[in-house]
């Protein structure tokens, strides 16, 4: 496999406030990698760092071999790297057509092909019934799938992923997690920032895992899971003592 | 006038009602071009047609100087940040010796033909002037609306983060819409100019002329083909009637008319006037 996304030594600091701290991995072609830790982990501000909406004080990003560290965010749209946004960010006073269409400009500048290709990203995202709503008309999880679904008639080749899961129920999510499977088989690769960690074990590669903005572990989700500390970071020092204990009985 | 007015507000409607760009500097573009034509024609003898492109030239300019470092401010910023430049403007052109000063440019009297611009014993050929620049105005606007500029722009007014995210450069394509906006207010400009004869700050470029350019494209339907033209329809005539059947004394009315209609406009039509004739204003 091809690396596809490198990560070195990144850090970023808000002020006095250390939000990444030296964090490196990197992602394959073809993976879905997940981007898990709890709340203020820093799993949001690397997310911006790699998308370019922020700009990491230390080290470097290299996408397909180029450092994007200090691009802007529409540069990098053009070289295929594709986000979405933790809050939705679709354009609400336009139709759901027209959504995708803006995504679809930026390779196809003639309004009626970026047309067509918009209509057939939204069959891709099941949206062929809904072109003309409006698209603040849409449910919370329609709308996330229409960013995506925008986001997508750009062509990106690493598509970031940002908190899709959060908020939607047992069934939403679901869903989610085939969309995701679909886009991986259209040759995208993923990343994923995700709180709901039932959504994201099943279909990841690879997990990493953030805490206090460093990088605590990284490997399989059935690997991480078992990480002691990655329990300790999510469960508390308490549940962790309990389960050892707990173990040792059972010896 | 209404032409006139119409011509210039769908000036307007490209950057504040497609882009979102509230600007009340848009007069200074109105004043560069007349100020383009007179200079050139008194002083240098130079063709009005060629100063109206020359004006197109000075505004495009003064729209990127301005456009620049404007752009990086956000809403609210960028609207009063242009009303610095529309007075920054009049007090240099009030002092500049050269284009007049305060007491402005009287253009000289020339033979009427459509060469020179100028018609005397008839205002009937004005008339189908400002019907060109108007229908002009018409077609570049419906040119942006259906092209993929337009589809930005509107990206950019709706959530410009959003746009960003998909590929577009935000600046640019601010400033392309502050361009063609210059464009089509400047042409007016001229238009002015050659009509009246005489321009003098004041009249060119007065803060209240932007501020009306503002009233007249919300109350027709922002960011709509048609919704200056409505604006322009409803709101000229409205000035000069009351200024015919008030005289000095009623000076003033016709504003408290426009706030009036504008407060029931917000709470009944918030899309404008052209909604009530469009069907998906209905929503």
């Amino acid at each position: 496999m091809s690396e596809l996304l490198t990560i070195k030594n990144v850090s970023k600091r808000f002020g006095g406030l250390l939000a990444n701290h030296n964090i490196s991995f990197t992602v394959n072609r073809g993976e879905i990698i997940g981007l898990i830790g709890p709340n203020g982990a820093g799993k949001t501000t690397l997310f911006n760092c790699i998308a370019c909406f922020y700009t990491a004080n230390e080290g470097n990003i290299l996408f397909k071999g180029n450092d994007i560290t200090h691009k802007t965010p529409e540069a990098i749209c053009r070289m295929a790297i594709g986000r979405t946004f933790q809050i939705v960010r679709i354009f609400k006073d336009m139709t759901v057509l027209e959504n995708i269409m803006i995504g679809a400009f930026l390779r196809k500048p003639r309004r009626t092909d970026a047309e067509r290709k918009a209509r057939e990203a939204a069959e891709i995202f099941g949206f062929s019934e809904k072109l003309h709503l409006q698209s603040s008309s849409l449910t919370i999880s329609d709308q996330k799938r229409l960013e995506v679904a925008r986001v997508f008639a750009t062509e990106p080749e690493l598509l970031l992923l940002d908190e899709m899961m959060a908020g939607l129920n047992i069934y939403e999510v679901r869903e989610s997690t085939e969309l995701m499977q679909k886009l991986r088989s259209l040759g995208i690769t993923l990343i994923l920032v995700e709180h709901v960690m039932e959504g994201i074990m099943p279909i990841a590669d690879r997990v990493v895992v953030l805490d206090y903005g460093e990088k605590i572990a990284e490997g399989s989700p059935a690997q991480v899971i078992n990480d002691e500390k990655v329990i300790q970071a999510y469960f508390g020092k308490k549940y962790h003592a309990k389960r050892r204990e707990h173990s040792i009985k059972i010896q | 006038m209404i032409l006139l007015y119409a011509t210039m507000g769908i000036g307007w409607n490209i950057i504040g009602g497609y882009a979102g760009q509230v600007s009340f500097g848009n007069a200074a573009f109105f004043g560069v071009g007349a100020y383009a034509t007179a200079i050139l024609l008194t002083n240098y003898g130079i063709s009005p047609w060629l100063g109206m492109l020359a004006g197109c030239g000075f505004s495009v300019l003064l729209a990127v100087i301005v456009g620049y470092p404007c752009f990086r401010l956000k809403g609210h910023y960028f609207a009063i940040a242009t009303i610095a430049v529309g007075e920054i403007m009049i007090v240099v052109f009030t002092n500049w010796d050269y284009a007049g000063a305060a007491v402005g440019i009287y253009l000289p009297i020339l033979e009427e033909s459509l060469k020179n611009f100028e018609f005397h014993t008839s205002k009937l050929p004005y008339y189908y002037i400002i019907l060109a620049m108007f229908l002009f105005a018409l077609a570049v606007s419906y040119g942006v609306e259906k092209s993929r500029l337009g589809y930005y722009f509107r990206a950019i007014k709706d959530d410009p983060d959003g746009a960003r995210s998909l590929g577009i450069d935000i600046q640019k394509y601010k400033m392309y819409a502050f361009s063609l906006s210059a464009i089509l207010t400047s042409i007016c400009g001229t238009f002015y100019a050659q009509y009246v004869l005489y321009i003098h700050p004041s009249s060119t470029m007065d803060l209240m002329m932007s501020i009306q350019l503002c009233i007249i494209v919300l109350i027709g339907g922002l960011g709509k083909l048609f919704g200056p033209v409505i604006g322009a329809i409803v709101f000229v005539p409205l000035t000069e009637l009351t200024r015919v059947y008030l005289g000095s004394e009623g000076q003033g009315i016709d504003l408290i008319i426009y706030s009036m209609l504008i407060i029931l406009l917000a709470i009944l039509r918030p899309q404008g006037l052209w909604a009530l004739f469009s069907k998906r204003g209905e929503n």
